[in-house]
């Protein structure tokens, strides 16, 4: 279409080399020093090379492609770093797809280079090609395709700029193999703009000095943080923030960690499964602040309803997300890293003390009529708050807490306590099934010094249990906790709740865990009684290594609170 | 719905394979159906244009323009009611010859493109309307082909929006190179 240099092209000189030097010299340039990958046709010229780089890249062999993606997730998500992946062209690429489009979900920075068949090939139905631009263009923040040796570092330079700038998401460079193959000069430029990209939009001071006054205003306030904290490493300017303000504060569900949820503002999880008083008390507040978050809807419940008594303020770094579901009184658009601070200097030292002990009134209920019950069953068989609350216990609630999804996920939310950023791993706007475990795995290697704990369920375990061969090839120690309930827990639960308890295809006839554990291995236990867990979680967290524990627990527990889907938030049902 | 009006977007990229399956994805998403779409070189060397036309919701509209703008390589989206731009859409008729249809296309301030001694191909620009009052015109004498151009428009306003725009943006640039060498 175009014959002259884009962006991604380049054609200044340098010492010469193939094209997978070059990448490989670019992921350097990049501070990049941990691959998740997997090899194949279209991509053995780079592995070709990268056997002279093992002593400056490390390279994770994952068993399949889904979950090269999901670690680099984890290992990203920990360590604020782009994660990195090299997979092959055809299957290769396709399986990464479920992960790229979660990664996208949650503002995960990424580059996955994929191999291409040669560009004589392109568009003949090659073998193991595929159109994985055209395929990704709808999972990917951006993508590109590069068919020249010497467009290689220019292309590489722009991905990892778009990855890691503004709100973070994957990227996709697929490289032809004759690309891989041919050599050029190796001249690397890094990006710091691009003409067609604005990362971080100015923030407006009209929409500043407004917002300040409306919190100055507010009598009945309150601030919801998102995953935006994190990603702005913005925790700073945040407790700053609400040390001024005095205003009580809850998270989505990505967005915990960003305040310790010990502290004395916090008043817990918004949305569906979080706590009683953020949603019950959602019709009383008069302001809103919402902080790098992005309304989903299991946030909301019915957007309809969602702060109907309430001015909305909405900080938010990507301008398509203010008044996507939720229209802003105030839009500050802008990195809450900038704008806290601006806000914090203008609006007046306040308390709200009345308004947070209502929050503590509707925590004593929550806590009598859910939590005490779930920590504390009665009956024979384990529970899964029960479980995570003595994994909790025994770690001090000081560990990277990684879980998959469904009930499991919801649990371990609840009942560990976040003092620290960046200490939950979860996928929250996908919903990934499988994405537990090679996150964790990710995790662990982007955070070595802290304990990475897993949460994972019978059902999710299943769907990558592959990569149990990935934490013995590599020796991840990494600790499992396998909530066994023999279904599929959240399924199960809607089907209860809302179909008439029609089981249909979710309950689960296992295989033995404790032989796949060891054939992998992994150190293993499995406890069914009350009076085992405490004992089997220090067994847990004394070992070295990687370590499966198979908790037996009740088969047909509910997560509650719930607000049921598309009802008002307020309308939160505590059985 | 009551409240869909008619909207022309348009959308200024670098030129780059792929972005227009990457504009018109949005509108899927969206469940937008797109009535018209043109694509050239904009007046600025290198800039893309597409012109859209699309019948939806204020509320909808702002949305999608929005999630365009997101793209990395589109530089800047605008939305415009009817009134504000002067737009044109142009029509190709190839009709069966007679003296009675070259009569009604001499009145109707088209022009002749090619005669055969079988048929006439004429070309009319103008307003949807207008093309599409000529076709029923012309019907009855056996219209053989028939195809009608997206629109193109450019806007009224007396301030050129994307000059202005990529003007910003440097001034935006310069300021933040300031930022960076001061930290």
């Amino acid at each position: 279409m175009n014959t002259s240099p884009t962006d991604e092209q380049q054609t200044i000189d340098g010492p010469r080399m193939t094209g997978s030097q070059a990448l490989l010299e670019s992921f350097l340039i990049e501070g990049v020093d941990t691959l998740f990958g997997y090899p194949g046709g279209a991509i053995i010229p780079v592995y070709d090379a990268l056997y002279d780089y093992r002593d400056r890249l490390r390279h994770i062999l994952v068993r399949h492609e889904q979950g090269a993606v999901h670690a680099a997730q984890g290992y990203a998500r920990v360590s604020g770093r782009v994660g990195v992946c090299l997979v092959t062209s055809g299957p290769g690429a396709t399986n990464t797809v479920t992960g790229l489009a979660d990664a996208l979900m949650d503002s995960t920075p990424l580059v996955l280079v994929t191999g291409q068949v040669g560009s004589e090939l392109l568009g003949t139905d090659a073998f193991q090609e595929t159109n994985f631009v055209g395929i990704t263009q709808a999972v990917t923040k951006w993508n590109c395709q590069v068919k020249r040796t010497e467009d290689i570092p220019a292309a590489m330079a722009k991905a990892f700029f778009v990855a890691r700038s503004g709100r973070p998401g994957p990227v996709v460079v697929d490289i032809t193999k004759d690309a891989q193959c041919g050599t050029a000069p190796f001249h690397y430029e890094k990006i710091a703009s691009i003409r067609s990209y604005v990362p971080v939009p100015e923030p407006d001071p009209a929409r500043i000095e407004e917002a300040a006054r409306l919190i100055d205003e507010a009598q009945r306030p309150l601030v919801m943080v998102g995953q935006g904290v994190i990603l702005g490493n913005a925790e700073a300017e945040l407790k700053a923030f609400l040390e001024k303000s005095g205003m009580p504060v809850a998270s989505t569900l990505l967005g915990l960690s960003a305040v310790p949820t010990d502290a004395p503002q916090y008043v817990g999880i918004l949305g569906m499964h979080g706590n009683y008083g953020p949603n019950i008390r959602n019709r009383d507040c008069d302001l809103i602040v919402a902080v790098g978050m992005r309304f989903d809807d299991r946030v909301t419940g019915s957007p309809a309803h969602f702060g109907e008594n309430a001015r909305i303020i909405h900080l938010e770094i990507d301008p398509a997300e203010i008044g996507k579901i939720i229209p802003a009184d105030v839009p500050v658009a802008g990195d809450v890293r900038q704008t806290l601070p601006l806000l914090t200097e203008r609006i007046r030292k306040r308390r709200h003390e009345e308004w947070i002990a209502g929050f503590r009134a509707c925590d004593r209920i929550e806590q009598e009529r859910v939590i005490r019950p779930a920590l504390h069953p009665t009956g024979a068989r384990i529970h899964m708050g029960e479980a995570v609350d003595t994994v909790a216990r025994a770690y001090d609630n000081d560990a990277v807490v990684v879980t998959d999804v469904g009930q499991q996920q919801m649990f371990a939310a609840r009942y560990f306590v976040f003092r620290r950023t960046r200490s939950l791993v979860t996928s929250g706007g996908l919903g990934t099934m499988g994405f537990g475990l090679p996150a964790a795995i990710g995790a662990k290697l982007g955070a070595p010094d802290r304990d990475v704990v897993l949460f994972v369920g019978d059902g999710g375990l299943q769907m990558t249990i592959q990569e149990l061969g990935t934490i013995f090839q590599s020796n991840v120690p990494v600790k499992i906790v396998l909530l066994n309930n023999s279904f599929l827990g959240m399924v199960r639960q809607w089907q209860e709740l809302f179909y008439d308890s029609r089981y249909s295809f979710t309950e689960l006839t296992n295989p033995n865990f404790g032989l796949i554990a060891r054939a992998n291995g992994i150190a293993y236990r499995r406890v069914e009684q009350h009076e085992e867990l405490t004992d089997a979680v220090a067994e847990m967290k004394a070992s070295q290594g990687a370590f499966l524990l198979e908790v037996c627990v009740e088969s047909q527990e509910n997560v509650f609170p719930m607000v049921p889907a598309g009802a008002p938030v307020a309308e939160i049902r505590l059985e | 719905m009551e409240t869909d009006k008619e909207y022309i977007i348009t959308v200024f990229s670098e030129n780059k394979v792929g972005l227009l399956s990457q504009i018109t994805t949005v509108f899927t998403c969206r469940n937008v159906n797109i009535e018209s779409l043109t694509t050239s070189e904009s007046a600025l060397q290198g800039i893309h244009k597409f012109t859209i036309v699309v019948r939806t919701s204020p509320e909808t509209v702002e949305k999608v323009v929005r999630q365009i703008e997101k793209k990395i390589d589109v530089l800047k989206a605008f939305v415009y009611a009817p009134e504000e731009v002067v737009q044109q859409e142009i029509a190709l008729y190839k009709v069966t010859r007679s003296s009675s249809v070259e009569q009604l296309v001499r009145r109707h301030n088209v022009r002749i493109l090619e005669i055969d001694s079988d048929y006439i191909v004429v070309e009319k620009t103008g307003h949807k309307e207008e093309t599409q009052q000529l076709f029923r015109l012309l019907q009855p004498y056996g219209v053989q082909q028939f195809v009608r151009s997206g629109t193109v428009a450019v806007i009224k306003s007396r301030r050129e929006l994307l000059n202005e725009y990529l003007e910003e943006l440097e001034k935006m640039r310069k300021n933040q190179k300031n930022i960076d060498t001061e930290a």
